[in-house]
């Protein structure tokens, strides 16, 4: 497939919906007690609910509703009083039931928004948030261990699920992968998923249409699926948009099917299906009474939300008064603005302890630590800020204490004096530092 | 002195020797262990704890999942398969003392009202061998009325315990929906089904309904909702009861004779001191349409669990679609097959809204009738709960005809409300049975109504 | 509305059941004597009624995210047709071929 000309890319307008599954972080199953846990043996976590047993019943994992409320919230969706699941029937060998629990006319929550950038004018780049809905997952299938064999893997079978579905708002890939980074971000946030799509907490298919610059009339869209990296985002939707100009320029139609990704051979080819063989014959789940959740609880789990993102960066440029760059990177997740809030709180100036955190400390986290088990604690790093600062030590000295530190856990203090790395004239600074300390 | 379990259990084990096995048995029972019982039954012996059914043996329909018998449902896509877990109802049974000696036949997915639509062959009614027993729980209804066991369990979707118990003179009980637990049923209409029991007695019946209801976190559905001692509604006196007579039950068509049996136990209830009102449930003939919409369509999904891959049936094929296809083809049964095909119809793309949506609508307005009626000052409404006595074998061989036998029973079923049949009268030696059916929750009442019933039916003979 | 043979070809198709083409026309006709007692319904007005939602008026149990899972007596190998290594086994399908090509993984 060729790239697209100046022309074609002048002429037509991808447009772009997402719809991203989250796995929910609980320990148990979305509707039995079989524990989430990744990487047990095949079919070890399974139970007769999950495993579709004859006689057994669903019954609904309170946590994950939980969950899925605070996520509907943090993307300020309005969340329904009264939402319904179904079941969404269809054949296939990791589905044990023979259909998935989800939810169809009455999701769980509707109406949001996210924010995904900025305009050049500053307003905001938004993306609406159709629905969030809850649901169930299917196993695993695993194609190339056995000659001729599907083998089949249920430990995956009924983990809890949302479901997020855009509005077709986004008009390039470069958005679509903004808005897939800023989901990522807010997911993390709350806390409700790892939200990582290499291990498949996360999962995206796109829904992807052309149309003319200026058309208000959406185009044939096609669904591309298996996509397993936010740069794979962005490549596939690049070559099924040009795809579909290519095709629409020669004179043919666009035809509304399922495309899949092949992140191997960097290509997006047609799924093989017949066409409007998906009859999902949706219909309201006969084992599960309506989910009925009170006014005083929605709002309850509304005000437990922590600061979300943009809320933080507002706060930090003005509290702080960092750069936008310095604030996207402080406020990339919440550990990492929290152990910058803390150097601050005991003492340092915000401007370089955000210089810190964003050249040293990030160097080390980079290098495979994590900021949890940092053995600098944020009081620490504030003392060897403080320490530059009444020139007790250098600035190159700083780093070299930061990078011992960072190995050891020593006091900054310790591993100056014990490296001869004090300013003779500060002796008595230094003194002055220990007695505080002790 | 009380029987032992373990002589009871003998007891009802020669029974099944007489009168079920060989070919000209009735065909009754599927799955028994009869060593397996009788340890149960030591055990139950030796064990100090009192229990409301010790020693008691029963049996239960082979669409209640069982840990040592199989359960098939009647089916050959089950044949063979032994639940991994046991269904809720059977262990209150047992930590009640009582002892499984049964697995039982029934219309294959307890789709039926004959029990001729069993993999394992008809079951014949013991009160005549040339007659069906009713459906689907048959195997049921028949065990209790050839004195096999005094009590056991059955399940209802449409009046599958209801019309066996009338057809077999017995009594038979479909509780409120979510009285009992459906944990270990397997389904066949989800928002219909619902455990019941049978018993010789309306007393037997009681005794075990109190036994299996209440609270099961295993089944979302189930309700919280208190417990009354069923036993203790035995009583003589009806005087400030109200009975309704829905005329809609008693339609100008219907059989003379049972019309005239059941106006016979009116008049007994009458005599007990019972008021008897007149009263109208307008949308009662909906509830066929109603019924065999919703239930073939929750079925259709229902059953896809059935395809070869995690237990049962598998015809082994080159593609996992033939092996699909051929598992479930050769695996159920023509009517089983008729009511998938008609319940993926009304929910595929196009027809949702005017059948499965539609018959929703229609099941509210059936659902009104029973709330309007008893907001009314009615406590208990009576009406036969078949059209007819049993019916020959193999005398129904259209579909619809056979539905037409669900016509007084199915409405509880949409409605939720609980209902049960006692026998009361014959019709040239058939038995046939009277349906008292009371307000959610209200198994007490209707239990007062029934021991009432039977014992005026007793005294009257 | 009258079901059709496609009509049957295709909810069996839809419902993995493979019906000779020798009985569709019974099938037809079977279908049709039933889905015509339903026409009834398409005269009762139900603008103002809701649809029933389940039955009782039951609000949604919730469990709290612990366990241990329901037991089980038997393992899965004593049960499933095909198991090994654990897993459950169905004749092959290619990567993200569907069953019988016409249903993609979800």
């Amino acid at each position: 497939m060729s790239a697209l000309d100046k022309y074609e890319m002048v002429k037509y307008e991808m447009v772009v919906g997402l719809e991203v599954h989250v796995q929910l972080l609980t320990r148990t199953k979305a509707f039995c007690n079989c524990s989430t846990a990744y990487g047990a043996p095949p079919n070890a976590n399974t139970c007769p609910v999950c495993l579709a047993l004859p006689g057994a019943l669903p019954v609904l994992n309170g946590e994950a509703v939980r969950l899925a409320v605070r996520a509907a919230h943090a993307l300020s969706c309005t969340v329904n009083e009264i939402s319904i699941f179904a079941r969404k029937n269809y054949f296939y060998p990791d589905l044990p039931k023979g259909y998935q629990i989800s939810q169809f006319d009455k999701p769980l929550a509707e109406h949001g928004k996210l924010d995904i950038g900025t305009n050049k004018d500053g307003t905001p780049v938004t993306v609406r948030i159709t629905r969030v809905h809850m649901e169930e997952d299917a196993g695993k299938s695993v194609h190339d261990r056995y000659q001729g064999a599907t083998a089949i893997d249920l430990n995956r079978s009924g983990v809890p699920l949302i479901e997020i579905v855009s509005e077709p708002d986004m008009r390039s890939s470069r958005e679509a992968g903004a808005y897939l980074r800023a989901l990522k971000q807010l997911i993390e946030y709350v806390g409700v998923s790892d939200a990582n799509m290499e291990e498949g907490s996360l999962r995206v298919d796109a829904n992807v249409s052309a149309r003319l610059r200026g058309a208000t009339k959406l185009g044939t869209k096609t669904e591309v699926k298996n996509l397993n990296s936010f740069s794979g985002v962005e490549r596939a939707l690049e070559l099924e948009f040009a795809r579909q100009v290519k095709l629409i320029e020669s004179g043919d139609e666009v035809t509304q099917q399922t495309m899949l990704w092949d992140a191997n051979k960097g290509e997006v080819r047609p799924a093989r299906s017949k066409e409007a063989s998906h009859d999902y014959r949706y219909f309201p789940e006969p084992d599960l009474p309506p989910l009925q959740l009170t006014p005083g609880w929605i709002k309850q789990m509304c005000d437990d939300l922590p600061e979300l993102p943009a809320a933080k960066r507002a706060r930090f440029a003005n509290e702080y008064k960092l750069t936008p760059v310095e604030i996207e990177v402080l406020t990339a997740n919440p550990p990492l603005a929290e152990y910058f809030e803390r150097i601050v709180a005991a003492g340092a100036d915000p401007r370089t302890a955000a210089n810190w955190v964003i050249r040293d400390v990030r160097q080390v986290i980079n290098a495979g630590a994590d900021l949890a088990t940092l053995k600098v604690t944020p009081e620490a790093l504030a003392q060897l800020l403080a320490m530059v600062q009444d020139d007790t030590v250098s600035h190159a000295a700083a780093t070299r204490i930061f990078a011992i530190a960072s190995e050891t856990g020593e006091k900054p203090q310790d591993i100056a004096r014990r490296e001869g790395l004090l300013q003779e004239r500060n002796e008595d600074a230094l003194a002055g530092w220990v007695d505080q300390v002790l | 002195m009380s029987p032992t379990a373990v002589s009871a259990v003998r007891d009802a084990f020669a029974r099944m020797a007489d009168v079920d096995a060989g070919p000209t048995g009735l065909n009754c029972i599927l799955w028994t262990d009869e060593d397996r019982a009788l340890l149960e039954a030591r055990a139950v012996d030796v064990a100090a704890a009192p229990g409301a059914l010790k020693g008691v043996p029963f049996v239960a329909k082979d669409n209640i999942a069982t840990t040592h018998l199989q359960t098939t449902c009647g089916s050959r896509i089950l044949e063979g398969y032994v639940s991994p877990y046991e269904a809720t109802v059977i262990s209150r049974l047992r930590d009640a003392g009582a002892v499984l000696v049964g697995k039982t036949n029934c219309d294959e997915f307890a789709m039926g009202s004959s029990n001729e639509y069993s993999a394992w062959g008809p079951v014949l009614n013991p009160v005549d061998r040339t007659r069906v027993p009713g459906g689907s729980s048959g195997g049921s209804a028949a065990s209790v009325a050839a004195g096999i066991v005094r009590i056991a369990l059955g399940s209802e979707t449409g009046g599958s315990v209801r019309q066996p118990a009338s057809y077999c003179g017995i009594v038979g009980v479909k509780p409120t929906y979510g009285r009992v637990s459906r944990f270990g049923l397997v389904a066949f209409a989800s928002s219909l089904d619902q455990i019941g029991v049978f018993g010789a007695t309306v007393l037997d019946a009681a005794t075990a309904l109190e036994v299996i209801a209440g609270r099961d976190p295993r089944d979302a559905t189930s309700a919280d909702c208190p417990v009354s001692p069923y036993r203790a509604a035995a009583t003589a006196d009806l005087s400030g009861l109200v009975i309704g007579r829905p005329r809609e039950y008693f339609p100008k068509s219907l059989d003379a004779r049972v019309a005239e049996r059941c106006d016979a136990a009116l008049g007994l209830l009458r005599a007990r001191g019972a008021r008897i009102r007149d009263v109208s449930l307008p949308h009662t003939d909906l509830a066929i349409p109603v019924y065999y919409i919703i239930a073939p369509a929750e079925a259709s999904s229902n059953l896809a669990r059935f395809d070869g891959v995690r237990y049962g049936l598998r015809v082994p094929s080159e593609s996992l679609r033939e092996m699909y296809e051929r598992t479930r083809t050769r695996g159920f049964g023509p009517e089983v097959t008729r009511r998938i095909l008609l319940g993926t119809y009304v929910l595929s793309a196009g027809y949702y809204d005017a059948y499965y949506k539609k018959a929703q609508e229609v099941r509210t307005l059936i659902a009104k009738d029973f709330r309007d009626v008893f907001e009314s000052g009615v406590h208990l409404l009576f009406t036969p709960t078949t059209p007819s006595p049993a019916f020959e074998l193999g005398a129904k061989s259209d579909p619809y005809e056979m539905y037409l036998n669900d016509i007084f029973t199915a409405t509880a079923n949409l409605s939720g409300v609980p209902a049960m049949s006692v026998p009361i009268g014959e019709i040239d030696g058939l038995p046939i049975g009277g349906q008292l059916i009371a307000r959610h929750f209200d198994e007490q009442t209707m239990f007062r109504g029934a021991f009432a019933l039977e014992a005026a039916c007793r005294e009257a003979r | 509305m009258a079901i059709g043979p496609d009509d049957v070809r295709h909810v069996a198709a839809l419902a993995r059941l493979s019906v000779p083409e020798s009985l569709v026309p019974e099938l037809v006709a079977q279908l049709n004597g039933i889905l015509m007692h339903m026409d009834a319904l398409a005269l009762v007005n139900t603008k103002e009624v809701p649809a029933t939602q389940g039955v009782g008026d039951a609000a949604m149990p919730l469990r709290i995210d612990i366990g241990p899972p329901i037991p089980m007596d038997a393992a899965l190998d004593s049960f499933a047709p095909s198991v090994r290594d654990g897993f459950l086994l169905v004749p092959r399908l290619a990567t993200h071929e569907g069953a019988g090509d016409d249903e993609s993984v979800e």
